[in-house]
């Protein structure tokens, strides 16, 4: 699949501030006033901006509130619902933090299953797609919260749940990758299923139907070569959790420490989310012989 | 949960007009529905009251839209200001243009007519623009089909009086074995799909004999991906199986062809290989009867087949005996064919035996009575249900000749000729070699030709040579090295004119052709030509005169070009008395008119030369007071007579437009074409339907019509006497005697009966460097250069790899995505490969014509066909490797000079990667810019 | 709009016929054509002109070759557009309810004026069925000509498909599956018309009919063999036959 910037730059973002969000509004960092302002300010920006960034990858951006209309199917219309949803609620709770210095214990863990929620369906939005087979899988969604949960726990100074949590998301990514990679050869789609002439011999694209290019070829043929891969993988997995989680164990969580470790794993983030997409195969390029 | 959906219209109004015209896309000719929104064309669609198309229509037709918005339109006619090939022009009014021209000309025309040059592409108004170049009297008049596929209509027209495509067609609704041979689309594309579907529809066989498997090869049962070159030997084995099984019609072949006719086979006698005739110059046959010579012609003559007759010393033997002792001989048995044409012998008797099964156990009748030429009466038309096409494949060849000859044989044999299930021919064919004009090349300074141009020579007299020998045209067409040169030879006019032999040339004058690209061989060399000065600084080639409708590549090397209008903005007459449009039961003719209005200075090019005429005060262009006789085209396709009452349109004639064929003047004729859907079809009654060359209906239907004046009942010519004749001259016979250097080679290939010879260039370069074939097919989607301006067509072929068959790929270790050398004993080009596993073993092959000249066709010089699209044409010569006799053989066939285009052999080697086509060449200069970066035809 | 209608009165869609088609490209440019002035926005091109041409088309030609084991590779070119699948995955996803099928006789269209151009349903469709109009940025796909195939402007004969109207080989077939005796259900009964990523669930209404067994002629040589006997068998050799032979016309 293409790494569309728009998309990479939303999922994470929002992402990660959903996730901090959530660790708010279970109490993590149990803050109030002006320090709580900041920390809420921080979460929305995230998981506003990247809601706005993915409107950028929209065709009709001003059409954006029809996708509200379809949440019984669609999880594209769900994540709508549950971010605004969770956005309100968690407004509600931020006020109560910051300007009336209280916290409603409750809407806060409403809130954060809503952000919970909210990921989760974005997450659906990939792991749904039976024509991704990488993608197609519950481990998909572990993936996607992991990535914001650890990012939350980060970025709300939660430093030793920051630091299993690293562990556990390096774990969860190698298994992602690890299972993934098997996954388009297991579920048996060939140029043979695509075209249903397997049964006669061994099935090849001769021509592409145009040389030209189109929509689907930059949208869904995007390929990445082998070793590219592997070496960004390793990059990725490096930056976003051996690094940060080594750094945690070692050093004295401070300041420093701190944002040295949320840069690296956002970085590290970025790198591995954008192989989400470009080693995800989609069925289509078997038309194309991919 | 409840569904809900949105309303919607589903009847919207589809346009508000609907204009039916005629497509020219290529030129197969079909009819279009043109739909037209707020006066814009707004969707092309086929028409299905047309007799060629019947609704369908090919990707080409359907994005005709595109055509006509091209931005690569010539806008107004240009005068070249830098120098030749830079593509730096300055736009002139047409008065200016027209004034440059006849200038030029008629000065020519008073002291040289010669020194004009004036060839035409693939266009269809041959019967105007050749009563031009022959009313202004210069000899150096032809159209492309020396390029094209004068092989396989020169075969036609010597061994039947018609050959495939406009001169005939299977019966596609009864044949049930159906053989393509060397197909990728030719030009009755939509014709050949509807027959091959309805083919599918009745389950009847379709074996496709090709190196390449693709398009129509694809969904042909079976395959035979025969080497190239080859197809005579093939086909020569399916016959010696066929006779040596017995398995020929033989009463057919008594009744229909020459087999029966006596040939003088004494060697010493000055008629050797002549027919035995009459005082009336009939052919003899021998009576079963009385042992008696007599005429082929005779009511209730049984010629025997099986007799000889003595006489005077002379033996004559009939033609079947000496075709059968000929063929009967083991070299033309599947045994010792097979390797060389890479068939087993067993799939070659396999093949004869379902010919023979199909033809002689399946036969098919009709119950109509019919009455042939010698007044004999039958009771029912019996066919051979067995149909061959061909095309390009067996005729680009310096043998193929001789193989299409060997294919209409193969077909005759099988009496699978104008019967049902067969091949039929299309009106105004049948028409047998001698019905046909002949060449004629006298120059008279001021005065029109003496006949005209292009024609079928029976002989050596009728050569188109000068007192003293040498060739009297710039193309050297009709001359001892293409005796039967029917179509002329574009592809050596330029290499000719640039080499002042035989002579040199004023003005080139071309026409929808562009040969500084893709239609000739040897492109960067005849682009030098083009540009090539004298001693003093001139052009060799002094003055270049072109008309093209686009900005193509042979736009640059003109010194004025003539921008013609796009086929929806013009009047066109698709006429019986050129390239008709009939069909086997019906004769049938066209209009395009025009749809639209140019919104650019341009002028349809018909309408410049009937203007040319007028200015030069050319025989039929101008009245006794010297006034022009016609207004432009559409004036001249309605008033315009060839013979008294026989006109470029045969439909509605007369003061009634109720004449058909034959009739006056009718002033409303356009508008009953246009009022009849663009076209007119007359149906041929049921009785004339089949046997049409003897067919007593049918010959009395074609001269009521004007096809003929007189009957001219026929019979095939197995043995083709006219190639005997020149043969004869050949070994020291006659007056008219070939240049010694051309005695063998006149010999050897003139044989009046098929045979089979190995190309030339296979025989003149070491096979261990070139040991594969090179070829091309057209791309379904495309034509020739003309389609790559459109928007559509090229996102579907804007780059063309070279498709390498799985052998040489794993001989040379090509990797997916590598680029390869290709050379040839000419050049060598860098191209992508991609590898095909249907294909020939030892061949490659790319799309036609895909490769463009940067700064061409108003695209951006990025573009891929500029880069990494290329030609084979580079590999090509029009002359043959040396063969260390001092002479360059020219690389076309001996017989008609067709150009041997898939002669070509190669080596093919892996080279480093790199990312753009080799050669390439500077940039042209755009004269008309570039097109938008975006499109929405269609916006509302 | 975007759950799926529980069952369609009518179940139209096309039969692609992959031992007729040629390759030839006509239907795929029929439908740009018709479609780029009819339903919805027009069918843009980018770069038309340029070094990367692109464009909107709803149905593309591909081609491909298949080897048997013991017999020469096949090509076979292959039409796809819009399968108009009864499970149509590419409806469920459409955050807008722009994407659906209708009930009345099953054809999956896109609402363009609903349609925010997110791209999810392109990705939902495995056929590769959906382009987005770049110009546009709605979605686009085959509409199984829903413009022309009710439209009472247009003569009978031609309320079909453009891309069937204009196929030369006669290889699309356009009908209504639902109904048993139609051409296009018979059609598939009798040859075998098979869907594509049948793993996939998304069942397809558009069926392909399988290219007929090739390259079989060697194998029947036994029944024709006996039709090449030489008829030279006598001291007559084959003129004497040639004899008789006449004799007898
Ligand atoms: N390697 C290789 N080369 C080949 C062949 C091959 O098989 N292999 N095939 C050969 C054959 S058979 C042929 S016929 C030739 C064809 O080659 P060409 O005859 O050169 O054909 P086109 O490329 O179509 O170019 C014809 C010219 O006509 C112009 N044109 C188009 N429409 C109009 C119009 O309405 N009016 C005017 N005045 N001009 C117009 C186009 O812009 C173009 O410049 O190519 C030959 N070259
Ligand atoms: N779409 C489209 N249609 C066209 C044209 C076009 O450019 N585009 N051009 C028109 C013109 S000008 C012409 S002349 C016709 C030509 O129409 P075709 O005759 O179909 O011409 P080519 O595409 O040259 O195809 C030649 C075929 O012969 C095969 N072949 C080559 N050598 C041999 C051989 O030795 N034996 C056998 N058996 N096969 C061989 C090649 O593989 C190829 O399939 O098409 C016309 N129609
Ligand atoms: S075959 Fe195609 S391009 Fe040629 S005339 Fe017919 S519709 Fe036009
Ligand atoms: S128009 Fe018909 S034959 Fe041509 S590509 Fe389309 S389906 Fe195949
Ligand atoms: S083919 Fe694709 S776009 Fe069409 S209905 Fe099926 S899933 Fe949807
Ligand atoms: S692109 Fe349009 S039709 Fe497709 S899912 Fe998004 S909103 Fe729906
Ligand atoms: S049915 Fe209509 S929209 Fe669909 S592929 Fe055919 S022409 Fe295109
Ligand atoms: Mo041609």
């Amino acid at each position: 699949m293409h790494p569309a910037p728009s998309v990479i730059i939303f999922t994470v973002l929002s992402g990660i501030g959903f996730g901090l969000l959530g660790f708010l509004g279970l109490g993590f960092p149990s803050v109030t006033g002006w320090v709580a302002f900041a920390f809420f300010a921080i979460a929305y920006l995230l998981a506003v901006g990247g809601l706005l960034a993915s409107t950028l990858h929209l065709g009709n951006p001003q059409r954006a509130l029809r996708a509200f209309t379809q949440w019984r199917t669609s999880w594209l219309s769900r994540e709508g619902w549950f971010a605004v949803a969770a956005l309100l609620i968690m407004a509600v709770y931020g006020g109560g933090l910051v300007f009336f210095e209280t916290s409603i214990i409750a809407l806060g863990w409403i809130g954060a299953a809503l952000c919970v929620a909210t990921i989760y369906a974005t997450s659906m939005i990939y792991g749904q797609l039976k024509t991704v087979p990488r993608w197609n899988h519950w481990t998909t969604s572990l993936l996607f919260l992991g990535y914001s949960l650890t990012g939350g726990a980060l970025l709300s100074g939660t430093t030793t749940i920051a630091t299993y949590l690293l562990a556990a998301l390096g774990i969860v990514q190698f298994v992602y990758w690890t299972l993934g990679d098997k996954r388009f050869v297991d579920r048996g789609h060939t140029q043979g299923t695509a075209t249903g002439l397997g049964g006669l011999g061994d099935v090849r694209m001769l021509e592409p139907p145009h040389t030209g290019t189109n929509y689907l070829l930059k949208e869904m043929v995007y390929r990445i070569g082998r070793k590219h891969a592997q070496k960004l993988r390793v990059i990725g997995i490096l930056m976003m959790s051996v690094v940060p989680f080594a750094l945690l164990v070692t050093l004295d969580a401070g300041h420093l420490i701190g944002a040295v470790v949320v840069l690296l794993h956002l970085a590290g983030a970025f790198v591995t989310r954008w192989l989400f997409f470009a080693e995800a195969e989609h069925v289509v390029g078997l038309y194309y012989g991919k | 949960m409840k569904h809900t959906q949105p309303q919607l219209d589903t009847s919207p109004e589809v346009s508000d007009e609907i204009r039916k015209t005629t497509c020219y896309m290529c030129a197969c000719r079909c009819g279009i529905n043109v739909h037209m929104k707020s006066g814009k064309v707004s969707y092309i669609e086929g028409n299905r009251d047309h007799p060629v198309n019947k609704g369908v229509l090919c990707a080409k037709g359907s994005a005709g839209i595109m055509q006509i918005n091209a931005p690569s339109r010539l806008k107004a006619p240009l005068k070249r200001v830098g120098p030749r090939g830079s593509g730096a022009f300055e736009e002139i009014s047409w008065d200016e243009a027209l004034e440059m021209a006849t200038s030029r000309m008629s000065h020519l025309r008073e002291t040289a007519p010669e020194k004009l040059a004036f060839f035409t592409g693939r266009d269809q108004s041959q019967s105007l623009t050749s009563f031009f170049a022959q009313g202004f009297g210069t000899p150096n008049y032809a159209a492309h089909g020396g390029f094209c596929s004068v092989n396989m209509a020169a075969a036609g027209i010597y061994t039947m009086g018609g050959a495939f495509w406009e001169f005939g067609q299977p019966d596609w609704d009864r044949t049930k074995l159906f053989m393509i041979f060397g197909v990728a689309e030719d030009h009755d594309s939509n014709p050949i799909k509807m027959g091959l579907g309805k083919l599918k529809e009745r389950g009847a066989k379709i074996i496709g004999v090709n190196p390449i498997r693709s398009g129509y090869n694809a969904i042909a049962d079976e395959w035979v991906g025969i080497t190239p070159g080859t197809d005579g030997l093939f086909i020569l084995a399916l016959i010696h199986c066929l006779i040596k099984a017995g398995k020929v019609d033989l009463e057919y072949l008594n009744r229909y062809t020459n087999s029966p006719v006596l040939v003088n086979c004494d060697e010493t006698h000055p008629e050797h290989g002549l027919f035995l005739r009459d005082d009336d110059g009939k052919m003899q046959v021998l009576d079963r009867t009385s042992g008696k010579p007599v005429p082929f012609d005779g009511k209730g003559v049984k010629p025997d087949m099986a007799g000889t007759y003595r006489n005077a010393g002379v033996t004559y033997r009939p033609v079947f005996q000496l075709l059968a002792e000929k063929y009967l001989g083991e070299e033309n048995s599947p045994e010792a064919v097979a390797d060389r044409c890479g068939i087993s012998a067993e799939r070659i008797r396999h093949i004869a035996s379902e010919l023979a099964f199909t033809a002689f156990e399946e036969e098919i009748t009709i119950d109509q009575p019919w009455t042939d030429f010698r007044g004999e009466k039958h009771d029912k038309m019996i066919g051979r249900p067995v149909s061959f096409h061909a095309m390009r494949g067996i005729s680009a060849h310096s043998n193929g000749f001789q193989t299409c000859r060997a294919l209409h044989m193969l077909q005759i044999l099988l009496g699978s000729v104008e019967v049902p299930g067969g091949f039929r021919f299309k009106p105004p064919y049948p028409k047998p070699p001698e019905a046909h004009p002949k060449p004629h090349c006298k120059v008279t300074p001021g005065a029109a030709l003496d006949g005209p141009h292009l024609g079928y020579p029976m002989g050596p007299e009728h050569l188109a040579l000068r007192e003293d020998g040498s060739a009297a045209r710039i193309d050297k067409a009709f001359t001892w090295e293409n005796p039967m040169s029917a179509h002329g030879m574009m592809h050596m006019v330029i290499s000719n004119a640039h080499a002042g032999d035989p002579y040199k040339i004023d003005t080139l004058f071309l026409y929808m052709a562009n040969m500084a690209w893709n239609s000739s061989m040897n492109t960067k060399a005849v682009m030098e030509m083009l540009t090539d000065k004298d001693e003093n600084g001139e052009y060799v080639i002094p003055n270049i005169i072109y008309s093209d409708a686009y900005s193509s590549e042979m736009v640059a090397y003109a010194d004025l070009v003539l921008p013609d209008t796009t086929y929806l903005e013009r009047h066109d007459c698709i006429s019986l008395l050129d390239r008709p449009i009939s069909e086997a039961e019906a004769m049938s003719d066209s209009i395009r008119w025009p749809v639209i209005e140019p919104d650019r200075d341009v002028r349809g090019f018909q309408s410049v030369v009937i203007d040319l005429g007028a200015r030069l005060g050319l025989p039929g262009f101008v009245d006794d007071n010297g006034d022009a006789l016609y207004k432009d085209y559409a004036d001249y396709m309605v008033n315009h007579q060839r013979r008294p009452g026989v006109g470029p349109l045969a439909g509605f004639r007369g003061k009634d437009g109720q004449g058909k064929g034959r009739g006056e003047v009718n002033p409303g004729q356009l508008d009953a074409y246009i009022e009849n859907g663009g076209f007119w079809v007359d149906h041929i009654p049921t009785e004339a339907q089949f046997f049409k060359p003897w067919n007593a209906a049918y010959q009395d239907w074609a001269v009521e019509r004007g096809i003929y004046d007189s009957i001219q009942p026929y019979v095939f010519n197995l043995y083709s006497e006219p190639m005997q004749k020149f043969r004869l001259a050949a070994e020291g016979r006659g007056k008219i005697q070939p240049p010694d250097h051309l005695r063998e080679q006149v010999k050897a290939t003139m044989d009046p009966l098929p045979i089979w010879y190995p190309p030339f260039e296979g025989t003149r370069v070491n096979e261990a460097e070139y040991p594969y074939h090179a070829l091309t097919q057209r791309p379904m989607a495309m034509y020739h250069s003309w389609g790559t301006q459109n928007a559509w067509l090229r996102q579907i072929h804007g780059r063309n790899p070279l498709y390498v068959s799985a052998e040489i790929w794993k001989e040379q270790g090509f990797k997916e995505g590598d680029w390869a050398k290709v050379s040839s004993a000419h050049g060598e080009i860098t191209v992508p490969v991609l590898l095909m596993e249907a294909l020939n073993g030892k061949t490659v092959w790319t799309w036609n014509a895909i490769g463009k000249r940067k700064g061409a066709w108003a695209l951006d010089e990025k573009a891929p066909e500029a880069n990494e699209g290329f030609l084979l044409n580079h590999l090509i010569h029009e002359l043959l490797p040396p063969k260390g006799d001092g002479l360059r053989w020219s690389n076309s066939d001996p017989v008609t000079g067709q150009a041997a285009w898939f002669d070509l052999r190669v080596n093919v080697t892996r080279t480093d990667a790199i990312t753009a086509s080799e050669p390439s060449f500077g940039t042209i200069k755009s004269p008309i810019g570039q097109g938008p970066n975006e499109i929405k035809v269609g916006a509302k | 709009m975007t759950s799926l209608p529980t069952e369609t009165a009518k179940k139209l869609g096309l039969v692609i016929d992959l031992d007729t088609c040629v390759g030839c490209h006509a239907c795929v440019v029929a439908c740009k054509g018709w479609n780029t002035q009819g339903y919805g926005a027009p069918l843009s091109d980018q770069d038309p002109y340029g070094e990367s041409p692109s464009g909107t088309f709803l149905n593309r030609v591909h081609s491909f070759e298949v080897k048997p084991a013991e017999a020469p590779a096949q090509l076979v070119h292959f039409p796809k557009s819009c399968l108009h699948c009864d499970d149509a995955p590419c409806v469920t996803v459409c955050p807008t309810g722009a994407s659906y099928k209708r009930a009345e006789d099953g054809i999956v269209l896109v609402n363009e004026d609903a349609c925010i151009g997110c791209g999810l349903c392109a990705w939902a469709c495995p056929y590769g069925a959906r382009e987005m109009d770049q110009a546009e940025g709605v979605m686009k796909k085959c509409t199984l000509c829903v413009d022309r195939i009710y439209n009472e402007n247009l003569p009978e004969v031609d309320r079909e498909p453009a891309c069937v109207r204009t196929c030369p080989s006669g290889a699309r077939h356009f009908g209504d599956f639902a109904d048993e005796t139609s051409n296009v259900s018979k059609l598939v009964a009798e040859r075998g018309g098979f869907d594509l990523m049948p793993e996939l669930g998304t069942k397809p209404v558009n069926k392909y009919l399988p290219p007929r067994p090739k390259d079989q002629a060697v194998e029947e040589f036994d029944i024709l063999a006996p039709l090449l006997e030489p008829v030279a068998t006598d001291a007559g050799g084959f003129l004497g036959w040639l004899d008789k032979a006449l004799e007898r016309i």
